[in-house]
């Protein structure tokens, strides 16, 4: 089969179309399932059932109502920050899609630097919050923004941190090798599940999830949109597309980061047993990531709809005296280990 | 025995609610049968009323509208004096105004109110929601019999007129 | 480009000198004012916060109430005692059997009419089954308020059980509208006995699964636990009552320290109390009472008495002239009526003490120095209904 050769700014199009459909296509499936479905039976009640079977056009037609709705701005409202603030954060989920790989040959920019780069343009997202809390001319949304952000600062550090275990495994930063230094490694000598990092980087995974809760700002650490207190926080002025920005960039990236921990932790696109640099895998990977991807998510909503939140400086003194030494000795250990054996 | 931190225990608790069957009754598709007391709408029979206008008097929200007029019947016995009966010309209730509180059925001495636990009439229309007394006589199809009592107690089971 | 309006200059004035005031509020000393306004989700219902703020942390904090006042006493004044049974009802309309009750008592005090002891008792029972209607409610909403979604539907689902009994009983499932001078309406339906102790059993099983979804979890003991601390003396200077008051030490139960024509010490229960006087305190109280509260009702069905439900009243009530004062320990705290009769078919003046208008005023003086979060979480535990408030 001869190859299709296309031109450079041909396949950037396709790329840039693909992960930007992809973006709604994860915020509704994460949407429907967990937010829709899983948070109703754990409050013992069905959901939404009417539109479409069992609701799952329920996400599309609040997408079309939010579409139709008047571009609304406060008065006092700063109103170019205003009306880019939700866009900022659209970005920033755009650029983590790219470098997640999803099968062999499929990702959209192979970094050298791969997790470097995710967890730096993870961070844009504060500017985002910033602007929407600072230009909404609204109290409330002045104390979700600067809430959010000491928050989302201070967590990145144990992000960054427990990642750091996984690379010293793995020795490489770059996303495809991780997967398949998992997909390759063995565990004493027991090869056929490959060495997915979750075994021997628990405390790393455990962590990773506790800081992309902190990061998504979900509950436990949801101060900047507590709902009962200052009403919805930074996004409090919003209504119309530009909270469905909002919405599409918080679930969007909660499916993006739990394909990152599923990369890292999981082993990504690798299935047990098949030989990943196959062809097959270009099916089977995104099937098998897709998996990995509702486990994490399943997990970070399962807390979500479980906790209370906390106060922000209970917040803070977590993830400043509880998840950055932890994380801090699970880089010694690993390090340590490494180097033994 | 170690401690489970609470913080476990708290996910086993939504972890057990999501597998249990969900409680949601989805009307209209499915109902609930609410019980045999429940103040859903109130019925007349209009042959018992005889227009003593107290369930119009005692309504906390003055929602009864009543008119009758006298009207001579014939005497009991031959020989003697025509009688004077009253007749029902208009009976409404405002179901927009009432409250439910049951005032008016308690307070009639001559039993033409019931309470059925019918629920289903509301209207686009806010006139539409002022029952004339054809309305609240349909309404009598649906009161149920009253129930027997717990054992103790001493109250007699009245019985519905049909 | 049209020319300015002097509409738009007087927009543009006005937006400046917001500005300025929020600049002047933020800079100086006084604090930044947060209205958290009679439209909010922490408040319940239409109350008005007030608060100045530094940063995050309450200077002052004001509570303005009124926004539901609804003329009771007023409405009162023209209509008959049954037609004020009814409206009495909606005052505290979570657990409104309690609110007719200790109305019911002082018109039988005036009227010098005992209720034969089946009415009693079934009085008390009802009136702890609205105990739990309400109280289920706050040990899911105050969850709530904290941030976990999940114990509110839990609490709305049990209490169901506890409305259908009601309903199966009363005809109504918020405003049983069911005491009457001298007695109850009717007696109750055959197979409610058994029914009710099943519903006491559900609210046991929801009562345990509370305890393990929030109260054991840390998140909610750091949220909590030394967050508006009440102690014992100031509790009662300022007059709250209730499970406030027993959860800052106070060991003080109308059921069980002033005795009205209910049958509380028929049965065998215990007052719970708690020495911290914090949230987690208020919280720890009102569960314990919720379960004691199943507890009482299933040894009254037990020893129910035979007989009337209704003693001989005349068929149109005319109380005689006189003055009582007749309260009792309603869910949210001390309830009473005073009613001033005059003879007649209604009342002359009756004067309403509710328990919440009293609790909510401690809350300018255990405000000093919180952060925000913790104004609503102080503000959920003290558990206050605007309708009570109001009235």
């Amino acid at each position: 089969m001869t190859a299709i050769v296309l031109s450079y700014w041909q396949q950037t199009g396709i790329k840039v179309g693909l992960t930007l459909l992809l973006i709604p296509v994860g915020a509704l499936i994460l949407g429907w399932t967990f937010l829709l479905k899983m948070m109703s039976h754990m409050q013992s009640r069905l959901g939404p059932m009417d539109a479409g079977p069992h609701g799952v056009l329920q996400l599309v037609a609040d997408g079309v109502k939010f579409i139709q709705k008047e571009d609304i701005f406060p008065d006092r409202a700063d109103r170019r920050v205003f009306a880019l603030a939700p866009f900022v954060i659209l970005m920033s989920t755009f650029l983590l899609y790219l470098v997640v790989p999803v099968g062999p040959d499929l990702v959209a920019e192979d970094f050298s630097t791969g997790i470097f780069f995710a967890l730096a343009v993870s961070s844009l997202s504060v500017i985002g919050i910033l602007m929407a809390g600072w230009a909404s001319a609204n109290k409330y949304s002045l104390m979700g923004g600067v809430r959010a952000a000491g928050q989302l600062i201070a967590y990145e550090l144990p992000l960054v941190l427990a990642v750091v275990g996984v690379v010293i495994q793995a020795q490489s930063l770059n996303l495809s090798d991780i997967v398949r230094a998992q997909a390759n490694g063995e565990i004493f000598g027991i090869s056929f599940l490959g060495n997915p990092f979750v075994i021997t980087q628990i405390v790393g995974f455990l962590v990773f999830l506790a800081a992309v809760q902190a990061e998504l700002t979900q509950t436990p650490f949801d101060m900047p949109v507590a709902e009962s207190e200052i009403v919805g926080g930074y996004q409090v002025e919003y209504t119309g597309f530009r909270f469905l920005a909002f919405f599409m960039g918080e679930f969007g990236t909660a499916f993006a980061f739990a394909g990152i921990a599923a990369t890292l932790f999981l082993g990504g696109w690798a299935v047990p047993g098949v030989d990943p640099d196959s062809n097959v895998m270009n099916v089977l990977g995104p099937i098998a990531l897709f998996v990995k991807v509702m486990f994490v998510s399943f997990l970070i909503f399962w807390f979500r709809f479980t906790y209370p939140r906390f106060r922000e400086d209970q917040l803070q003194k977590f993830a400043w005296t509880i998840l950055i030494p932890i994380s801090l000795v699970n880089i010694l250990v690993t390090m340590v280990l490494k180097v033994a054996f | 025995m170690p401690k489970i931190p609470g913080l476990v225990k708290g996910l086993g608790v939504t972890f057990k609610t999501m597998l249990k069957p969900a409680v949601t009754v989805q009307y209209p598709y499915e109902k609930e049968e609410p019980a045999p007391r429940a103040r859903g709408v109130i019925a007349l029979k209009e042959d018992n009323c005889t227009v003593c206008m107290l369930c119009a008097r005692s309504c906390p929200d003055w929602c009864i509208y009543i008119e009758g007029h006298k009207e001579k019947a014939p005497p009991r016995r031959p020989g003697g004096k025509p009688r004077t009966v009253s007749a029902l010309d208009r009976f409404d209730i405002d179901y927009s105004l009432c409250m439910y509180c049951g005032i008016c059925v308690e307070v009639c001495p001559f039993e033409a109110l019931f309470w059925s636990p019918e629920y289903e009439y509301s209207e686009p229309r806010l006139a539409d929601l002022l029952h004339d007394k054809e309305r609240l006589g349909e309404w009598m199809e649906t009161v149920p019999d009253f129930e027997p009592y717990e054992a103790g107690s001493t109250a007699k089971v009245l019985k519905v007129p049909r | 480009m049209t020319a300015i309006t002097d509409r738009q200059k007087l927009a543009y004035a006005n937006a400046q000198a917001a500005d300025g005031r929020v600049n002047v509020e933020i800079e100086t000393d006084e604090g930044m004012t947060l209205n958290m306004g009679p439209q909010h989700p922490a408040t319940h219902g239409t109350l008005r916060i007030v608060a100045k703020l530094d940063g995050e942390q309450v200077i002052s904090c004001e509570p303005i109430m009124g926004y539901m006042h609804r003329g009771y006493e007023k409405l009162v004044e023209v209509r008959t005692y049954p037609q004020i049974n009814t409206l009495v009802n909606r005052i505290d309309w979570l657990g409104s059997f309690a609110n007719e009750v200790p109305f019911i008592l002082a018109s039988e005090k005036l009227m010098d009419i005992e209720a034969p002891p089946r009415a009693q008792w079934i009085r008390t029972v009802l009136f702890e089954m609205s105990r739990l209607a309400n109280v289920s409610l706050f040990l899911g909403d105050m969850a709530l308020q904290l941030g976990a979604l999940t114990p509110a539907f839990f609490a709305f689902r049990d209490r169901e059980h506890v409305l259908n009994q009601i309903e199966a009983a009363t005809g109504g499932r918020f405003h049983p509208n069911f005491d009457r001078i001298g007695g109850l309406k009717d007696d109750l339906p055959k197979g409610w006995i058994a029914d009710t102790k099943k519903a006491m059993q559900k609210m046991r099983t929801f009562c345990d699964e509370i305890e393990d979804l929030i109260m054991g979890n840390e998140i909610f003991e750091a949220r909590c636990r030394g967050v508006g601390v009440i102690p014992g003396e100031i509790a009662q200077l300022y007059g709250m009552t209730g499970s406030n008051l027993r959860a800052s030490g106070v060991d003080w139960d109308l059921r069980r320290d002033q005795p009205v024509g209910l049958a509380w010490n028929e049965v065998d229960w215990k007052v719970w109390t708690h020495p911290d006087g914090d949230s987690f305190a208020r919280y720890w109280v009102r569960l314990q009472e919720t379960r004691e509260a199943t507890k009482i009702i299933d040894q009254l069905l037990d020893g129910l008495p035979a007989g009337p439900v209704m003693a001989k009243v005349p068929r149109i009530i005319k109380v005689p002239a006189g003055e009582a004062w007749v309260s009792t320990e309603n869910p949210l705290g001390e309830m009473g009526y005073y009613v001033v009769s005059k003879g007649d078919l209604g009342p002359f003046r009756v004067k309403i003490r509710s328990a919440s208008f009293n609790n909510i005023h401690i809350v300018p003086w255990v405000m000093r120095g919180v952060y925000v979060p913790d104004v609503i979480t102080i503000l959920a535990s003290l558990y206050f209904i605007l309708g009570d408030i109001d009235r």
